[in-house]
């Protein structure tokens, strides 16, 4: 297996109040990992860290074997695709001008994109499955369309890594679904995914390797099945969660318990 | 094969040669066609040859008064207009104008100076340059000395610049002889291409197309900056350098502009959203086209301002006139171009 990304020993914090430190992991290449945590356990910034955005107190970040440091924020982007939670478009673009801005890492300066880069744009739209959508206005769109945009935008980055932040969290349930699908085709592709999710359960439909952020710690790093415990999510949450295996379906729930 | 929108847009891209030439026929002085085209023969010829120069009233009147004074209208809208969308990019707001950071009343304090100290033409215009370009500095400086980042800072810095100078130009007027300097100041201040010569073009030409130039090339690199600053580093972009050397050059465009033009309100607001009805929000299209419209706006109004009544009226005055009604009926339209 290739190794795509490794995190090491990575801190951060706002002024004085820290927000995590001491977190590692690492994935390989077509592997999908899941942040799973509490509200305000740092999952958005730790993502962010990863993608360049917010520098890290200490620790470093590695892609393919080269420090993140020495690759600067261009070559960053072309090596990891950042998705962030909600976008706030202030002018209209059509989605197809939104998606093609994604080819910026990849262009000199002073370059506007052209006929290969809109050729590009298109393809991952389609990749996506919203090529009709390509004249719409951005700001014109449903949660699940404009989350669907934002991951058209990062794939023409044309990254190894797709950094993902709580993708889920403004969906309806079929759509919630339908951006899983899309992450899961994605890696199948050969594509690492890292995603904040705020549902355990997201973690089992993906299957691949989990992580659960609390109380400023990595404190579980592995398997879906040796992360998302009964045990870990009521301790991480702080309500009393089952794991259930529903064999028909040959796959584990998670579940809250009722009081 | 024809696009439709390909074809309207290249239309408006001949408007502004259309209207200097239309422009050239406008004023008090009547100039008949075959006037202006012996006149420009001879001019010509006079230029390339080394004929004798035509010394008739009409020559001066059309090749000394009216040509520079058409050119600088077309100048100092696009500049305005330009520096109007740039800024209106960078910080994410269709409601900026070009003075955000204060550089209006830095230049405006700047030549009031110039006309207590000196009352010397080109010093004036020095002044006020030199001026609106300390406006920015320090309201760069502020940005950069508070903790803050991101674009509400220097909104912030760019009010307190603002403020600080609108009082100081007020101590201006307060101080000036209300005969002579006072009538001097409230005239620049309310702007005017009045007394435009061909030097003074030349003065404003190089920062203004430098300046311009710059933001041209940068243009699609705008549309990921209004994006946000998080987005764009997302997106491989140095965020804090790129949005520094907009707001420079945005700024030189602006203040060459107002140094020969004075301070000249609305245009460098309402232009862009003109040009976003017509070509879109994408910067690609967009600065191109609003260079296009704020060029033509502004010789519109320049030649309203020259014709409508005997006496001039000043460029500031007719741009409020013209510009706030034209926002208003763009309003109520919603056809805005954002959201």
């Amino acid at each position: 297996m290739e190794l795509m990304l490794e995190v090491k020993s990575l801190a951060f914090s706002y002024g004085n109040r820290p927000i995590f430190e001491n977190v590692s992991f690492s994935l390989n290449k077509g592997e999908i990992m899941c942040i799973l945590g509490p509200n305000g356990a740092g999952k958005s910034t730790l993502i962010k860290c990863i993608a360049g955005i917010l520098k890290p107190a200490t620790g470093s970040v590695y892609i393919q074997g080269e420090d993140t440091v020495s690759l600067g924020v261009r070559g960053i982007a072309r090596n990891i695709g950042y998705v962030p939670q909600q976008n706030e478009v202030v002018f209209p673009f059509t989605v197809l001008d939104f998606v093609v801005m994604g080819r910026a890492p990849h262009l000199s300066m002073f370059a506007s994109p052209g006929a290969e880069d809109v050729k590009l744009a298109k393809e991952s739209l389609a990749m996506v499955g919203i090529s009709d959508l390509a004249e719409r206005p951005v700001a014109k769109l449903s949660g699940g369309q404009s989350q669907m945009v934002l991951i058209a935008r990062a794939l023409v980055q044309k990254p190894a890594l797709l950094l993902l932040d709580e993708p889920t969290s403004h969906l309806d349930f079929g759509n919630q679904i339908l951006v899983l699908e899309t992450v899961q085709k994605l890696a199948s592709l050969g594509m690492s995914i890292v995603m904040n999710t705020h549902m355990p359960d997201h973690a089992f439909l993906l299957g691949d390797r989990a992580a659960a952020l609390s109380g400023g710690r990595l404190v579980a790093v592995g398997k879906v099945e040796t992360v998302v415990t009964s045990k870990m999510m009521s301790s991480v949450y702080g309500v009393n969660v089952a794991i259930r295996e529903i064999e028909d379906m040959k796959r584990k729930v998670c579940l809250p318990l009722r009081r | 094969m024809f696009d439709y929108k390909f074809n309207r847009t290249t239309l408006v891209y001949l408007l502004p040669i259309a209207l200097l030439i239309i422009s050239l026929f406008v004023g008090r002085y009547q100039t008949p066609l075959s006037a202006v085209v012996d006149e420009s023969i001879s001019t010509f010829s006079s230029f390339f040859f080394g004929t004798p120069a035509s010394v008739s009233t009409q020559h001066t009147v059309l090749f000394n008064v009216r040509l520079p004074r058409i050119l600088a209208a077309l100048l100092v809208g696009a500049a305005l207009s330009i520096s109007g969308a740039s800024f209106q990019g960078i910080f994410r707001n269709p409601l900026v104008s070009p003075y955000i950071l204060g550089v209006g009343s830095g230049a405006g304090f700047g030549a009031c100076l110039a006309i207590l100290l000196w009352n010397n033409y080109l010093i004036i215009q020095l002044m006020a340059f030199a001026f609106g370009l300390l406006a920015m500095f320090i309201a760069i400086s502020m940005g950069k000395v508070s903790k803050g980042t991101g674009t509400l800072v220097f909104v912030l810095s760019g009010i307190i610049v603002n403020s600080i100078f609108t009082a100081l130009t007020s101590l201006a007027k307060y101080v000036a002889d209300p005969y002579d300097q006072l009538p001097a100041i409230v005239f620049w201040l309310m702007g005017s291409l009045a007394t435009v010569r061909y030097v003074d073009l030349l003065y404003i030409l190089s920062p203004i197309l430098v300046g311009s130039l710059v933001l041209f090339l940068f243009r699609w690199r705008i549309n990921i900056l209004s994006l946000g600053d998080e987005e764009a580093k997302a997106l491989g972009m140095d965020v804090e350098k790129m949005r520094l050397v907009i707001i420079v050059c945005a700024t030189l465009v602006t203040s060459a502009a107002v140094s020969v033009s004075g301070v000249i309100g609305w245009v460098g607001l309402v232009v862009p959203h003109i040009s976003r009805m017509i070509v879109g929000p994408n910067y690609s299209r967009l600065l191109p086209m609003s260079m296009v419209i704020g060029a033509s706006f502004m010789l519109v109004v320049d030649d309203l301002s020259r014709t409508i009544v005997a006496t001039e009226i000043p460029l500031g005055i007719l741009t409020s006139l013209v510009g706030a009604p034209v926002f208003a009926y763009l309003i109520k339209k919603g056809r805005m171009g954002w959201n």
